[in-house]
């Protein structure tokens, strides 16, 4: 079983992701994934400044992966995209369809990310004649699906032709919309956000009236209030499962990747945090903690 | 430009068609559409009734196959495309990749549409969908009037656009929130905050509650209109302030931007409300047939008449309505 960062989803100033990155190298992770994926008025790191941690993250032994944007509207997020699928060197995640024509061209293996809507073998099966190596499991899917599908005898049979990634630690994209949430939680227009996003390297909270928090604002994108966390999960993903996804927090992500390490077979299992869940995984609503 | 209206049932279908709709859109009674609600759609023999009906009239008939379909029963999804088809469907309307291909390889002479639900919001995404044999996508609500500007003279393929109706502010096909809540999605259950999950709590001081699967969505002093729960219309708290955090109870209205999309070569008009009755489809129909029929007969001169905002707002929710994302200042 590998583990990976999943790309940034905050909005950090370029100093703190380049800290960020540099305890990723001295880390134990296998898999780096790298690039903004939530608003491209996101610019503190640019291609280059990407590319030179690809480069950095690589010679520490790390695989690099660049991951594109999420929600592609205007013509100018298409050409910044082309650059990251033109890159020549790492393996791209493709959080969209749009992102598939352009890594075509070049007939290099890619990444489906979680967005890309693959919900079955058949889907499953085209992504691969497309080139897709990796896929990642909708974060609403549950591993009763995931088993399903898998025993499907025309994804079964070539099973080791890719891999299966599983978002398993952090606050879930859930939502991406035309509108900024944080812009508006500031009474901005989305024009004028002067990049509010930098203020919440952990996004804004959201709570119902009653005091529970339901979503985490992080820009265009709604996350879900709980933090997933599948630590415990790890010894039924044995055999389903072949990289496990941790999504950079601001603290802890490494402590994490240990504790998570440390877990594989069932040995050291975490007390979760009152604001875990693990629903999702185990077939129920997205928000529910169930204990072991 | 088409004028595209919804139907839940015979009864919708037939209003729409005698107020004036180019063609109608419907779902079968199963998971396989994004508004799987009981009561609503039709079965096998409803289905055939409708295109016979439609096309007694000269009109389309567009049946919506829109969810994605699940490993173990994607034979269902597979019996939905044959049985549309088999009724006389003209257009299916569909989102998943396996099902698209499904169609085309099966049926290479049924018209395909891209559903909204497959969230193609820009020109390279409508590209990759081309390979599926789709002639025309139905674009998002999250993109403003200027990109629906851009795909529309980026690509050859005809373009749908949501006129009126519920505002979904979420690029769909790819919004968990309603799962998150409830273990149910439109992409995994064909609905969004189910009503079987919805429950409403009336405080001694007349103060109303509503409920998504016991999360606390809204809450209605007695003078205030009370709206269905849909999650992201609820009044949340963030930092010190209680509101409307993602977006207000409104409806989407852009009668005054028709001379624009007229202008694009927008293929078509599509009016949100499978889960709406007979009485709003007529009414929603006649204002935008009427409004159409001006907009074509002379582009320039186009106003919106008073009377066809009345009508409208009286069936928005909130009797509000907004140009949500095609107005850059909503984002």
């Amino acid at each position: 079983m590998k583990f990976s960062l999943g790309a940034i989803q905050y909005f950090w100033p370029k100093q703190v992701v380049e800290n960020f990155y540099q305890q990723a190298a001295d880390s134990s992770v296998d898999i780096v994934y790298l690039g903004e994926t939530v608003c491209s008025k996101r610019r503190e790191l640019k291609f280059d400044d990407y590319m030179a941690i690809a480069h950095m993250l690589r010679e520490a032994g790390k695989q690099v992966c660049l991951s594109t944007m999420t929600l592609l509207e205007a013509p100018s997020e298409l050409r910044e995209l082309r650059k990251y699928c033109d890159n020549g060197e790492f393996l791209v995640e493709a959080n969209d369809v749009g992102a598939i024509p352009y890594l075509q061209e070049h007939k290099v293996p890619f990444v489906a990310g979680a967005a890309i809507n693959c919900y079955n073998q058949h889907t499953l099966r085209k992504l691969m004649s497309l080139g897709m190596s990796r896929w990642v499991m909708p974060v609403e899917l549950s591993r009763e699906w995931l088993a399903k599908l898998l025993q499907q005898p025309m994804v079964h049979d070539v099973r080791d032709c890719f891999e299966v990634e599983v978002f398993a630690l952090g606050h879930m994209p859930l939502a991406w919309s035309g509108r900024c949430f944080t812009a508006r939680s500031e009474n901005r227009p989305k024009d004028q956000c002067e990049l509010v996003c930098i203020n919440y390297p952990e996004g804004r909270p959201v709570s119902s009236q009653e005091g529970q928090q339901v979503f985490v604002l992080n820009g265009i994108q709604t996350q879900s209030g709980s933090r997933y966390n599948l630590v415990n999960q790890l010894p039924n993903m044995n055999g389903l499962v072949d990289v496990v996804r941790l999504s950079p927090q601001l603290v802890g992500t490494f402590d994490w990747l240990e504790k998570f390490r440390a877990n594989v077979a069932g040995s050291a299992p975490q007390k979760l945090d009152k604001n875990d869940s693990n629903g999702y995984w185990l077939a129920l609503a997205g928000l529910v903690q169930q204990l072991d | 430009m088409e004028l595209l209206c919804p139907a839940g049932s015979m009864p919708a279908l037939k209003a729409a068609i005698e107020h004036g709709a180019d063609a109608v859109y419907v779902g079968l009674k199963d998971e396989t559409n994004a508004r799987h609600f009981a009561g609503l759609n039709l079965d096998q023999a409803g289905l055939t009734e409708a295109a016979r009906y439609v096309h007694q009239h000269g009109k389309k008939l567009h049946v919506a196959i829109n969810t994605f379909a699940h490993a173990d029963t994607f034979e269902n999804w597979r019996r939905a495309v044959d049985m549309a088809v088999k009724a006389g469907a003209d257009v299916l309307i569909l989102a998943d990749m396996a099902v698209l291909a499904y169609a085309a390889d099966r049926y290479p002479k049924v018209e395909l549409h891209l559903s909204v639900q497959a969230s193609a919001t820009n020109a390279a995404a409508i590209e990759f969908y081309k390979q599926f044999g789709v002639s025309r996508v139905v674009l998002p609500r999250v993109l403003s009037m200027n990109q629906v500007r851009a795909i529309a003279r980026t690509t050859d393929i005809k373009l749908e656009v949501f006129a009126f109706g519920s505002l979904c502010i979420m690029a769909e096909g790819r919004c968990y929130l309603s799962s998150y809540m409830t273990g149910e999605s439109p992409n995994t259950a064909g609905a969004c905050s189910p009503a079987k999950y919805v429950r409403w709590d009336e405080a001694d001081d007349g103060t109303l509650e509503s409920r998504l699967n016991n999360i606390l969505i809204d809450r209605f002093a007695p003078d205030e209109t009370a709206g269905y729960p849909t999650l992201c219309k609820g009044r949340f708290k963030v930092g010190d302030d209680t509101y409307h955090a993602l977006e207000e109870p409104t409806s989407l209205n852009t009668l005054s931007l028709l001379p624009e999309l007229y202008k694009e070569g927008i293929a078509s008009l599509k009016i949100e409300g499978r889960q709406r009755s007979p009485a709003y489809v007529a009414q929603i129909t006649q204002v935008w047939r009427q409004a159409i029929d001006a907009v074509m007969a002379n582009p320039e001169q186009f106003a919106v008449q008073e009377q066809w905002d009345h009508v409208l707002a009286g069936l928005s929710e909130g009797s509000q309505t907004t140009l949500g994302a095609y107005h850059r200042k909503w984002k």
